[in-house]
């Protein structure tokens, strides 16, 4: 061929001399970092630390406002109780919120698992131990139909659980009959459904079994997040999910995975907020849904996947619990309770998006 | 390691066909891959040469013709099975998970689990283990000017999340490395660390496949380049042997290449 041009790969050897002399200096640029700027770049190194300055400052304030009453054992320890089920529930929501997810229906299927539980062994005389895994067991099943209405029928998760919180609500009152189960009933027949109520003294602080659990399901989830290939697919499907199916994941049986553990987990949680409330209602738990996902958003969890931790949803559910305990001491009238619940989410959307303007 | 051209074709196509209704995306194409070689695979757009690649890499099921991985017929069903067998792919999109890091995405899929009943029942991760290798894999290939191999890769630049890629098929690719245009979106001194970490691959042993609409690039790393023309090869030529005008003509079709001419590159 004509051999009289130039050999190209001489010409590429020449444009490489040129660049090996360029300046090296193109990428960097002047610093001048305010204490601000310094602040944000830790808070982006260190995501838990923003709900932890909440949490700390919250704490000193209502002590402050509120006085002894509020750090007292007794009321914290009341707070960990009020915050049992908004972390356990906030559990499943950051498995799902990790995938680029939201689940809407977490506080339907445990309001309609805990029905289960109570009918099956108050009204239909099956054995309590049984009748909680016959709960677990429709919470697995729930989780399952989000999951399936979201891989297969490829619903968007919010529209989908915006579907099945309502059908779940529905079947809960059809198979409730909208009564409640007597708290007297429940410890006469099925004790066990009440174990999660039940304290045991701390220092001076009850615990209640039911708090112990949601403590020991959060190390479980932490562990599998952490731990596990499962935990790491499980933030590469909520981070880029292209990306993790080239990599050989199965994204979809990934996100199956996750919304039914989910069910599972609010199913525990059904059993949780027995322990709570001591009686079956199948009107409890409304604020559930929106208070699982305030604590994980509190938590440093993006709503966008991928980004946040397990541990973080429990800080956040404690910054929720603290506030809605340290006004209620307070004498502040509940709507602001829910003003400043409203106000924290904000805060928290708002100083996510901040950290990560320009820190990448 | 230089290129041994009278060995078994490492990775070969017979004949291959892939029809989309009316449209033969792929026509009876024949393509080798020697041991040892960087074969660059250009064509204009539309040429069908993404087509090829995905049957190689188990993407698309080819209608008819043959695969031989080391002479040995293969039918890939998907592409985790042609990455079983030792072709691994970069994408031109990375595949990579922006907010782990770099060893999680180095074994991202085909993670290590720690020894004994840790692993086997508590399924615990061998995350020193898993540092360990990816730490020694970028060393190897020049790579470890990233500081931490525990910064998640969102902190890197566009080469260095490409070095990430291809070292990660570096790690498992046993056979052969295909390289879907991974200058692309790199600017010239980061095209330059990427074309010189290819050199480096080849070195060690693996094969190359690369495919690249940049000329000057092909012209530099190749040591044979598959011209790939109407869903089949048109020719094949060498840097040596043909300029990058002639290349460009053969894939447009204003040059006609005999067979012959083939024979000889």
């Amino acid at each position: 061929m004509s051999s009289t041009n130039t050999k190209p790969s001489t010409a590429t050897l020449d444009h490489d001399k040129v660049a090996d002399q360029a300046s090296t200096y193109v990428a960097k640029f002047e610093r001048h970092e305010t204490p601000l700027q310094r602040f944000k770049k830790f808070l982006h190194h260190y995501p838990i630390a923003a709900p932890l300055i909440v949490l700390l400052l919250a704490v000193i304030s209502f002590s402050v406002i509120v006085g002894d009453r509020f750090l007292h054992p007794f009321n914290l320890s009341l707070v960990l109780q009020q915050v049992t089920i908004i972390g356990v529930i906030g559990v499943a929501q950051t498995l799902i919120i990790l995938t680029a997810g939201i689940d809407l229906s977490v506080g339907a299927i445990m309001v309609l698992t805990s029905v289960v539980m109570g009918r099956m062994a108050v009204n239909h005389g099956i054995d309590p131990s049984l009748s909680i895994l016959i709960g677990i067991g429709v919470g697995a099943l729930a989780g399952l139909i989000n999951g399936l209405l979201i891989t297969r029928l490829k619903i968007p998760p919010f529209i989908a659980t915006l579907g099945s919180w309502n059908v779940f609500f529905a079947l809960n009152l059809w198979y409730s009959k909208s009564e409640t189960i007597r708290s007297q009933d429940i410890s006469n027949i099925a004790p066990l459904l009440q174990w999660t109520g039940q304290t045991i003294d701390f220092f001076g602080a009850r615990l209640t079994y039911g708090s112990l659990l949601m403590l020991g399901i959060f190390f479980l989830i932490w562990y599998a997040l952490n731990w596990t290939a499962w935990g790491r697919h499980v933030y590469a499907t909520g981070d880029d999910p292209e990306a993790a199916k080239l990599a050989g994941i199965r994204t979809t049986r990934i996100l199956m995975s996750v919304y039914v553990l989910a069910g599972v987990v609010c199913a525990i949680g059904a059993w949780v907020l027995i322990g709570r409330i001591g009686s079956v209602s199948p009107q409890a738990g409304t604020m559930t849904n929106l208070d699982s996902i305030t604590a994980v958003v509190i938590g440093g969890c993006s709503l966008f996947g991928g980004r946040g931790s397990i541990y973080g949803t429990l800080i956040g559910a404690l910054v929720v619990g603290v506030f809605r305990n340290g006004l209620a001491l307070a004498g502040v009238d509940v709507l602001w309770q829910e003003f400043t619940v409203g106000i924290l989410i904000i805060s928290a959307v708002g100083i996510d998006q901040w950290i990560r303007r320009g820190t990448a | 390691m230089t290129a041994q051209y009278d060995k078994t074709p490492v990775l070969q196509t017979k004949n291959l066909v892939k029809r989309y209704g009316s449209v033969t995306a792929i026509d009876h194409a024949d393509f080798e891959l020697y041991p040892g070689e960087i074969l660059a695979v250009i064509g204009d757009n539309g040429a069908g040469k993404s087509s090829l690649i995905k049957a190689l890499s188990g993407a698309l099921i080819p209608d008819e013709g043959e695969i031989l991985l080391d002479g040995k017929p293969v039918n890939f069903s998907s592409p985790m099975e042609a990455r079983a067998l030792g072709i691994e792919t970069v994408y031109q999109n990375l595949a990579v998970s922006p907010a782990l890091n770099i060893a999680d995405n180095l074994f991202l899929g085909r993670e290590l689990r720690k020894p004994g009943i840790l692993g086997s029942v508590f399924r615990m991760l061998d995350k020193k283990e898993m540092e360990r290798r990816a730490k020694d894999k970028m060393t190897e290939l020049g790579l470890m000017t990233i500081q931490n191999i525990s910064q998640a890769v969102e902190s890197l630049s566009g080469g260095q999340r490409q070095g990430v890629a291809v070292a990660r098929s570096a790690l498992f690719g046993s056979k052969v490395v295909i390289m879907d245009e991974p200058t692309a979106a790199l600017g010239v001194k980061e095209s330059r660390r990427v074309l010189n970490l290819i050199k480096e691959v080849r070195d060690r042993g693996l094969p190359i496949i690369l495919i690249s609409h940049n000329m000057p690039h092909v012209f530099e790393v190749a040591d044979r380049i598959h011209i790939h023309r109407l869903g089949k090869r048109a020719a094949i030529v060498t840097p040596q042997s043909h300029t990058m005008s002639d290349a460009v003509a053969i894939m447009t079709g204003a040059m006609e290449v005999g067979e012959s001419e083939e024979e000889a590159a």
